[in-house]
This record gives structure tokens, C-alpha cells and sequence, in this order.
């Protein structure tokens, strides 16, 4: 008897040593590459940056690069290039933006500004910013617009701000109050338009557009358009184009365009689109926008992709994606148009927390390509030769 | 003469008597021989059961219950690090609102997310800790506690007195790392010949600071960046009071208890790029009083229990960078259950039992639909024992109808879940058992996922496990020879999660529903090992292996990128082992856990990979009676070789730490 709980005994022992496995030194963040074959080594579009936001508190906000000259897809490049930065990029990535030979990337979760190189993805510094959201550029400065202005007037409900940053020295060199959690803006003529959301005061959002004067970095307006605003972009003729996200509830997500008036300077709001609009991307003289909106009642999301003629406001297309691609994207959740090809870009973040999918759509919109990115890939910047 | 010995049988069938009768029968002697009262219990159990108690239960590095919960084998803890992090346990891969949790007799409950955060609950008081796959081989029990797919028993210490004595008195401190102070109180009172009573206190204060190390290197073998920090805003403040009284009838006995717990907390939140300290404190008040009546009338028995419960969270995030919350919670609960058994033949028992539970939750949140909630269980369950085959069937009917404010509640839930039991001894020593069981469970969706603020999905329905398990156990005791006692045991098992409530991505910015979409398919094997010699006088060498491989895909969606993926934070292999040694007053203890490499999200890539961690603890401790007072010092040192592990990703784990404790007891 004693022999064979011996024998058990000793049989037993071996398996966990066996099945175990050691723990080695943390390694860098490898990148991986795909083959896309995509060339096009005479335009002038080298390739384009990719950031993929990374869901909150995983600090999983990636880089990748495409390059139009190898025809290669880089994933997650930003480790290995700058190896001593501690904890990688940071958490929840939510801007990209290319000015002069420098890459911006807005992190969130991380509170600030990182600047790279943009041919090499080198870093060259950051800017600490709090809840940093977008970045655009104007004359040799940066702006930044963040939920937190640099005074609490109300603890409760402080006040977005928008930080001018200097593209030299990447200091702060101004900042201006505004509304609400602002999102993007845009500058046009000298004044800044800022879409203010107002998301942290559910349900009592702004529902303004600021309008800050360049020259004294000033707020010299508040203009109603409509509830939770978030994107604001302007089109070849100065049009602003700006979306409400609704309250996800009875007022649903819309599309409204402010322009100047002919003999006045003031842009005011001149069309509500009766479409929901999450995102948009021009070219030539087409607005390309997708939604997701939830619909309750069926517990789905129903998601449209259309493009507006910019010029007349009409609907033109409701699915710029014709081969049915559109049915393996599950969340759409960034779009981007090449500036020569006018091929489209869609990424697909699926359920925010597995590597999603970016899809290229010829102009015609079947599927040129897809390939395997980041968490929550968002935000496409294209670099020039 | 016969009846007389099966109703004794029955009483020894129950965990708590048994421990009982031999903490009576020997109280000086318990510190050694308590370790073969657990070996000789789960021969009696047809449900494979892991229990830690008495002295090995103290012996062994803990802070708190889910520490000890570590050593059970298909059991995963997940540890958000240092004394205030959350720690909550998952069993067998099926998900943490699957276990139950039960103190004290009667299950704990929290109806906003369905989870027990055991790091709260200390090992001070804590006599036995018992993991159950399934439900407890009993069948006189309340019906929820058929419910839950795996339990954990808690039982707290109760007053044993010799002839003469009238009280007993502990005082013990606790310091160390992390500027820990953890003073406790416990008295125990005789209060008339049939009447106990205890009453117990604890105070822990921590600041929660342990410095922690992130390291990289590159291919090449260069270091990339090596940073050492220290946590910050992990700080605890918490008291603990609990009162009980213990009453034994002609027929029967009671207990009454009143419970508070009450903590501040710093939540330390993920390290992050740049961001290494933040602003979220939470504030919880946790209140119970409960009842319970046992008696025993010829062939029938009757188990009765009411619960009322009071938790309060206070959530605030205080951060500049953030969006600032404010908020209130609390939960009532109102319970009671009354289990009723009849015994039919010496070898046949049936019982019954029906529970009614009230849930309630209020919050100082915009557009909160202040649920509530009417659970209604209703149990039948049958023990057959022809000796060398014991069979043990229950069949629970879960009966659930809430109340919302300003909405229609969602339609009432009904649902039937079986489970059977067998327990074969197929040679005539019984010193070889081989035990199968199959069971059906559910979770309903807890008011977060139902009601919380745009994101609950008031249309979900219960999530549905179902598990097959067999297992074979053998055990040895020969208190004469130098090897007293073996354990072997190897069970198999197969869980399927239906319907499980994921978040899903809704409309645009990063918003989520539940859905009832997930299925979950999980193949484990269990191994645990025991043995106890006792090669010279006074010398006890005790060995304690445990080991789990479990294989835990997501078998959702072929069209999904993690389609047969391990799921997030389940390693394939898990294990632990634990050696003590005791001689005339000392003892030596040495552990070693093992979690092997997991993802830190659904997808298997080499983005989510987690590496393995491996700690060891030893402690040391040293026991003196001088003269009617008994002194224990204790020192512990956790994580001996400084490991830098995370189990949960972005959330650091303390490196070496020590802790001294000192027991008088009169």
C-alpha cells in the first residue's frame, strides 16, 4: 500500500514543475508589421499615422504608420522607437496632427501633448496638458483644447479652456476659457470656433460654439447651434461644419453648418442636415460621414455611411460603401480621405477592447484593403513628402 | 439505539459539528490536531470541498480572506494591489457573480454589481474558510444556497468553554509594511449555563505606500527604462465590530449577530503614462444584523435565518484633471429563509426550503430609476445513503420581480435549475471515493447592468452556467505511523456559460450596452494534494499542493478577432504550495503561489500577454503559555524575492514586505 501512494505521490510532484513556465525580463513593446502592397511611390503623400486610442486605464494608446513608398503597415512603432519612455505612450490617445515636420498626439488619459518627429517618429518632447482632447495649428503655435480650464471658478462644473502651445519650445504660451468640455475647432480669418459639448453636465449640455479672437486670445462669443457638440470642421469654402451627439437618448445626433453671410463677418448658423452625423472627412466637394446611432427597440446599433455635396447640402449617396463591406464593421469610429487618391479610410473599433480593423475603400467604395490595428483605432494624419 | 446513531450521523454530516466535537473534545491539543479534523471531514462530503482552518488557516501570509482564498485550487483572485485594493475571486473561470459568499451561515449579498469585494472581510476572526464547487453537501440548507455555481464559507470563531472557565479574552497587534497599525479585540463571555456570547473588534490603518518597479529591456538585453515609485492614494482607515450570541435550547440552538464595517479608502487607480497618482476616495459603511434557529425534533430539523443589511458607498473623485463625482449609494436588504429537513428512512432524507429576499438601491445620480427588487426561492432536495454510494439531487426555482421608478420594470424572471450529486466508494476501506455531480446555475443581471445610467440594458436576461465534474479522492490516516495522514485528489471538469453579460459598444464616443452575449466554454482539471508525518516526537511536517489547468475560451462569435481565445486574466496553469513544520511551540511556514501567463484582454496577442508571477511567503512563529496566559509572536515576510508583478494589468504589486503580530490570549 505504501509503495503506491509513494508511486502517486511522485507521479503528482512532476506536474507542476512541468507545466509551469518562468517569468522573463519585460520586454520592449515590439512592432509588427504587415504586407499591404499598396505602393505609390510618386505621390506625394508618403503614408499616414494612425492613432489607436486604447481603452481607459490599459495605457494601450499605439502608433501606427503606413508608408506609401514599402507598402508596409507598422503597428504599434512608438516603443521601439523611443524605448526610454516610461510607459510607452500613454493612455487613451485622442488626436493626431502633423504641423511642419512634427507629429502631435493628444493623450487623453495621460494629460498631455506628445511631439515627435514626423519622418522619423522620434520624440522630441511633450507638453503636459490636463484632459487634453484635440489639436490644430495656426501660425507656428499649437492649440489644444482640454475639459479643464486653468481656473475653477465652479469646482463642480470647471470650465473647458483652449492652451496655445508653441511649436519651437513646446511651451504654453496663452490659454483662454471657454465653454463646456470643449471638442474640436477650427480657424478661419483670424478667429477660432471652438464646439463645446458640455458632456460632464448631462443632461445639461452646452449646446455653443465659442468664438475666440486670435489676435488677444480672447472669448468673444458664445454661439447657440445645438446640444453635446463635438466635431467642427471647415470645408474649401470656410464652412464650418459641426455635429451634435444628441442627448443618446429623445434629441438625436445632427449635422449643422455655420457660415459667414455675405458682407458680414460673423458665421452664423445657417442649415441643420436632418441626418445623425458621428464623424466626417472632405474631399473635392464631398462630405464623407458615417453615424451609429442605438436604437433601443431592437438593441442594435444602425450605422449609415453618406456623402454630402458641400455645395447644395444635399444628401448625395446614404452608403459610400457599395460592395457591403459595411456589414463586417461593427463600430465605426474614425474616417479619413486621401488627399489625391480619394480613397476612403474607415476604421472599425469594434467592441473597444480588441485590436481593431482599418478598411481602405477604392472612391468607388469597395474594399481596397484592410488591415489588423490598435485598440480603438481613431485618428488618421497624412504625411507629405 | 439505531435511530439514536443516524440522528448523530446527521450531525456530524454538517462541517461546524464536526469541528465542534473535536475543539470540545480537546481544546489545548486544537493547534496541532486541527489540520487531521479537516482531512477526516470531506470523507463525508460528496462535493469536492477545499477548507483552510484553525491554525494552518492563521499560518499562512494573509491580510484578509482573499489572500487564503489563493491557496484553493480553480480558484483565480483578482488583486488591484496593497492592503485597500479591491480583491474579488472568480471560480472555475465562471465569472465572480457566480460565487457566493457566505458568513457566518447566511450569503452576503450586493444587488448593485453582484460582487464581493473580499479584500474588506479580515482573517482575524475567521476560524474555518471553506470553497464549495457547486453548493455544500448538505441538503438542510436555504434554498440560495442551491443557487450559486461555487461557494465560499466563512466562519468566524465560537466560544468554546471548559468546565469552570467563564470567559476568554485575545488582544493581538498587527504592524509592518505599507505604516500598517491593525489592533483587535475579541472577548468571550459565559453568560449562563446555556448562553454565549463574543464580542469582537478591529481597527486597520494603513497608508497603503509600497514602492513598486517597472522595468524594461530591450531585445539586445538593454535596459530601456527601470523606474521605481511608490503607490500613493492607497490609504485605509477601517473599523471593524462584530457582536454575537450563541444560545443552545433542549432541541436545538441559536445565534444572534450584529456586524458594522466601516472604511475610507483611497482607490489607487492604474499607473499609467505620466499619471502616477490620482483622486478617487470611497467611503463604505457595511451593516448587518442577522438571526438564526437550529432545531432538531426526531426526524425533523429546521433551519431558519433572517438577514437585514445596510451598505452605504460614498464614491468621490477629487482629480483636477477630471470630471468631478459626487456620489451616494445604498443598498438595503431584507432576508429570510427557513430550511425544514424529514428524515423518511435512516437512510433517506428530503428537505425544503423557501427564501424571500428584498434588494433595494438608492443613488443621488441623475435619471436613477431607484430599482427594486423581490427574490423568491423555493427549494426540494433529497439525500439517499446506501453506504458505499451516496446520492444528494436539489432542484431550486428562482422567482425574481423588480420595481423601477418612472418606468415599466422589466418583465419577472422564473427560472429552474437542477443539480445532482453521487459519491461512490468502490473499495470497502472507503479510503478511495469517486464523486461526479452535475448542476445548472444563473446569475440575474445586478442593477448596473439593468439600470445603470445609459448603459443598463433593462431586456437582459439571466446568464446560465452549467458544470459537470468528476473526481476521484483518495485518503489516508494512520495516526501511529510517521506518515499520519494523505490526501490526493483529481477532479475533471466542464463549465458552459450561456448567455453571459458582456458590455457591447453602442452608438458612437465610446459607449457601451449589456448584452446577453457570450458563451464561454471551460475545460479544467484540479489536483490537490496533502500530507502530514510526523518522523520524530514533537516534529509535524506538513505539505500542502494544489494545482489547476484550466482552458477558458470564448466560443462567442467565429467572426470575432478572439474566437477561441483564452479569456482576459485565466491562466492555463495555477498552483501553490505550502509547507509547514512545527516543533514544541514553533512553527515554520513557507508558500509559494504560482499564476501562470495570461492576457490581459480577450484577443491572445502578444499586445495583452501578461507574464507569470510566483511569490513566496514565510513566516515564522513561536507559541508560550506563561502561566494562564498564552503568547504567540508572529513575523511574516511576503514576496521574498522582491518579484515586480502585476496580477491585473497597470495595477503594481507591493515588492518584499514584512508584518509582525503579536497574540496574548488569557
Amino acid at each position: 500500500m505504501k509503495q503506491t501512494i509513494k508511486q502517486v505521490f511522485l507521479y503528482f510532484l512532476p506536474l507542476l514543475t512541468v507545466a509551469t513556465s518562468c517569468r522573463d525580463d519585460e520586454l520592449v513593446v515590439p512592432t509588427e508589421y504587415d504586407i499591404i502592397g499598396d505602393e505609390c511611390a510618386q505621390s506625394a503623400v508618403r503614408g499616414f499615422y494612425l492613432v489607436n486610442e486604447g481603452n481607459m486605464g490599459s495605457n494601450k494608446c499605439t502608433l501606427d504608420f503606413y508608408d506609401y513608398m514599402t507598402g508596409l503597415y507598422s503597428r504599434n512603432f512608438y516603443s521601439e522607437k523611443n524605448p526610454n519612455v516610461i510607459k510607452e505612450l500613454g493612455d487613451v490617445g485622442n488626436d493626431i496632427g502633423i504641423y511642419g515636420s512634427k507629429l502631435y498626439v493628444v493623450v487623453n488619459c495621460s494629460h498631455k501633448v506628445e511631439i515627435l518627429d514626423a519622418r522619423t517618429g522620434i520624440r522630441l518632447g511633450q507638453t503636459d496638458i490636463p484632459n487634453c482632447r484635440y489639436v490644430r495649428f495656426y501660425r507656428g503655435k499649437a492649440y489644444v483644447s482640454s475639459y479643464v480650464g486653468p481656473v475653477l471658478i465652479d469646482a463642480n462644473a470647471p470650465k473647458g479652456a483652449v492652451y496655445e502651445v508653441d511649436t519651437l519650445d513646446f511651451h504654453i504660451t496663452r490659454k483662454v476659457s471657454v465653454g463646456y468640455q470643449p471638442e474640436e475647432m477650427e480657424i478661419v480669418a483670424d478667429y477660432m470656433y471652438v464646439a463645446n459639448s458640455g458632456g460632464y453636465r448631462a443632461p445639461n449640455y452646452d449646446n455653443t460654439v465659442s468664438v475666440i479672437q486670435m489676435i488677444d486670445f480672447k472669448q468673444v462669443q458664445q454661439i447657440p447651434v445645438g446640444i453635446n457638440l463635438h466635431r467642427l470642421k471647415k470645408d474649401r469654402y470656410d464652412k464650418l461644419w459641426i455635429t451634435s451627439r444628441g442627448d443618446y437618448q429623445t434629441r438625436p445626433s445632427r449635422l449643422y453648418v455655420m457660415q459667414k453671410k455675405p458682407g458680414f463677418n460673423q458665421m452664423t448658423l445657417t442649415d441643420t442636415i436632418p441626418v445623425a452625423c458621428s464623424n466626417m472627412a472632405f474631399h473635392g466637394d464631398s462630405l464623407y460621414y458615417y453615424a451609429t446611432e442605438w436604437n433601443n427597440y431592437t438593441a442594435s446599433n444602425t450605422i449609415s455611411y453618406g456623402i454630402i455635396d458641400i455645395r447644395t447640402k444635399e444628401i448625395i449617396s446614404d452608403n459610400f460603401i457599395t460592395d457591403g463591406t459595411d456589414k463586417e464593421i461593427t463600430i465605426p469610429y474614425g474616417i479619413a480621405v486621401h488627399p489625391e487618391t480619394g480613397e476612403i479610410f474607415v476604421t472599425d473599433a469594434k467592441n473597444y477592447v480588441s485590436s481593431g480593423t482599418l478598411y481602405c475603400f477604392t472612391p468607388d467604395g469597395r474594399k481596397k484593403w484592410s488591415v489588423r490595428t490598435g485598440d480603438i483605432p481613431a485618428h488618421i494624419t497624412f504625411l507629405y513628402k | 439505539m439505531s435511530h439514536k446513531i443516524s440522528f448523530i450521523i446527521i450531525l456530524l454530516f454538517t462541517a461546524e459539528y464536526a469541528l465542534h466535537a473535536a475543539e470540545q473534545a480537546d481544546t489545548t491539543a486544537r493547534q496541532l490536531h486541527e489540520i487531521v479534523v479537516t482531512t477526516h471531514r470531506p470523507a463525508r462530503d460528496i462535493i469536492p470541498v477545499q477548507t483552510l482552518s484553525g491554525e494552518e488557516l492563521k499560518r499562512l501570509n494573509s491580510n484578509s480572506v482573499a489572500d487564503a482564498l489563493r491557496y484553493f485550487s480553480g480558484v483565480q483572485v483578482k488583486d488591484y494591489g496593497g492592503v485597500g485594493g479591491i480583491k474579488t475571486v472568480n471560480i472555475r473561470s465562471m465569472g465572480t457573480n457566480h460565487t457566493g459568499v457566505v458568513y457566518d451561515g447566511v450569503e452576503l449579498g450586493n444587488a448593485q454589481n453582484g460582487q464581493i469585494d473580499l479584500g474588506q472581510f479580515s482573517l482575524d476572526n475567521v476560524e474555518a474558510l471553506s470553497l464549495y464547487n457547486g453548493q455544500k453537501s448538505e441538503i438542510l440548507q436555504p434554498a440560495k444556497d442551491f443557487g450559486s455555481a461555487g461557494t465560499i464559507y466563512m466562519r468566524t470563531r465560537t466560544p468554546i468553554f471548559s468546565d469552570g472557565e467563564v470567559y476568554h479574552a485575545r488582544a493581538t497587534i498587527r504592524t509592518g509594511s505599507f505604516d500598517l497599525l491593525n489592533p483587535s479585540a475579541l472577548v468571550e463571555l459565559k453568560l449562563g449555563q446555556n448562553v454565549t456570547a463574543s464580542l469582537n473588534t478591529e481597527w486597520l490603518n494603513s497608508s497603503g505606500k509600497y514602492k513598486f518597479r517597472y522595468r524594461r529591456v530591450n531585445p539586445a538585453g538593454e535596459l530601456a527604462y527601470d523606474t521605481t515609485a511608490i503607490r500613493e492614494n492607497g490609504d485605509i482607515n477601517a473599523t471593524r465590530i462584530e457582536a454575537n450570541v450563541y444560545g443552545s435550547l433542549r432541541s436545538g440552538n441559536w445565534t444572534f449577530k450584529g456586524y458594522n464595517y466601516n472604511s475610507e479608502r483611497g482607490v489607487p487607480g492604474a499607473i499609467v503614462n505620466n499619471v502616477w497618482r490620482r483622486g478617487e476616495r470611497i467611503w463604505d459603511t457595511n451593516s448587518f444584523v442577522q438571526g438564526r434557529y437550529n432545531g432538531f425534533f426526531g426526524h425533523f430539523s429546521t433551519l431558519n435565518n433572517l438577514k437585514y443589511a445596510f451598505y452605504r458607498t460614498h464614491y468621490v473623485n477629487n482629480d483636477d484633471k477630471q470630471v468631478k463625482i459626487d456620489n451616494l449609494y445604498r443598498q438595503k436588504e431584507l432576508y429570510f429563509s427557513s430550511a425544514n429537513e424529514y428524515q423518511l428512512t435512516n437512510n433517506w432524507r428530503i428537505s425544503a426550503s423557501y427564501d424571500f429576499q428584498w434588494n433595494d438601491l438608492d443613488a443621488d445620480v441623475y435619471g436613477f430609476v431607484k430599482p427594486d427588487r423581490i427574490s423568491q426561492f423555493l427549494s426540494a432536495a433529497t439525500a439517499v445513503d446506501f453506504g458505499r454510494l451516496k446520492v444528494q439531487a436539489s432542484a431550486l426555482g428562482s422567482f425574481i420581480h423588480d420595481r423601477i421608478k418612472g418606468q415599466q420594470a422589466p418583465s419577472d424572471k422564473s427560472v429552474f435549475t437542477p443539480a445532482v450529486y453521487v459519491n461512490l466508494y468502490p473499495m470497502k476501506r472507503k479510503e478511495l471515493s469517486v464523486r461526479a455531480f452535475y448542476k445548472r446555475s444563473f446569475r440575474m443581471p445586478t442593477f448596473n447592468d439593468l439600470y445603470y445610467a445609459d448603459m443598463g440594458n433593462s431586456k437582459l436576461s439571466p446568464e446560465r452556467v452549467t458544470q459537470y465534474n468528476i473526481g476521484v479522492l483518495y485518503e489516508y490516516n494512520r495516526e501511529s505511523s510517521w506518515l499520519s495522514a494523505l490526501r490526493l485528489s483529481a477532479d475533471v471538469y466542464y463549465n458552459k456559460v450561456k448567455d453571459k453579460i458582456v458590455a457591447y459598444p453602442k452608438g458612437q464616443q465610446f459607449r457601451w450596452t449589456m448584452l446577453n452575449l457570450g458563451l464561454v466554454d471551460i475545460r479544467g482539471t484540479d489536483f490537490t494534494g496533502m500530507i502530514t508525518a510526523n518522523p520524530y516526537t514533537d516534529l509535524y511536517l506538513t505539505l500542502r499542493l494544489q494545482y489547476t489547468y484550466q482552458r477558458a475560451i470564448d466560443v462567442t462569435n467565429p467572426a470575432d478577432n478572439y474566437y477561441k481565445g483564452q479569456i482576459p486574466y485565466i491562466p492555463h496553469h495555477s498552483g501553490s504550495v505550502v509547507a509547514n513544520a512545527q516543533w514544541r511551540g514553533w512553527s515554520l511556514n513557507y508558500s509559494w503561489i504560482y499564476v501562470g501567463e495570461r492576457y490581459n484582454q480577450q484577443e491572445n496577442i502578444r499586445y495583452n500577454y501578461t507574464q507569470p508571477w510566483y511569490t513566496s511567503d514565510i513566516s515564522l512563529s513561536k507559541d508560550l503559555t506563561i502561566r494562564n496566559v498564552n503568547l504567540r509572536v508572529l513575523v511574516e515576510i511576503n514576496n521574498l524575492l522582491s518579484q515586480d508583478y502585476d496580477v491585473i494589468l497597470n495595477y503594481p504589486m507591493p515588492k518584499r514586505n514584512y508584518r509582525f503580530t503579536l497574540t496574548v490570549e488569557i
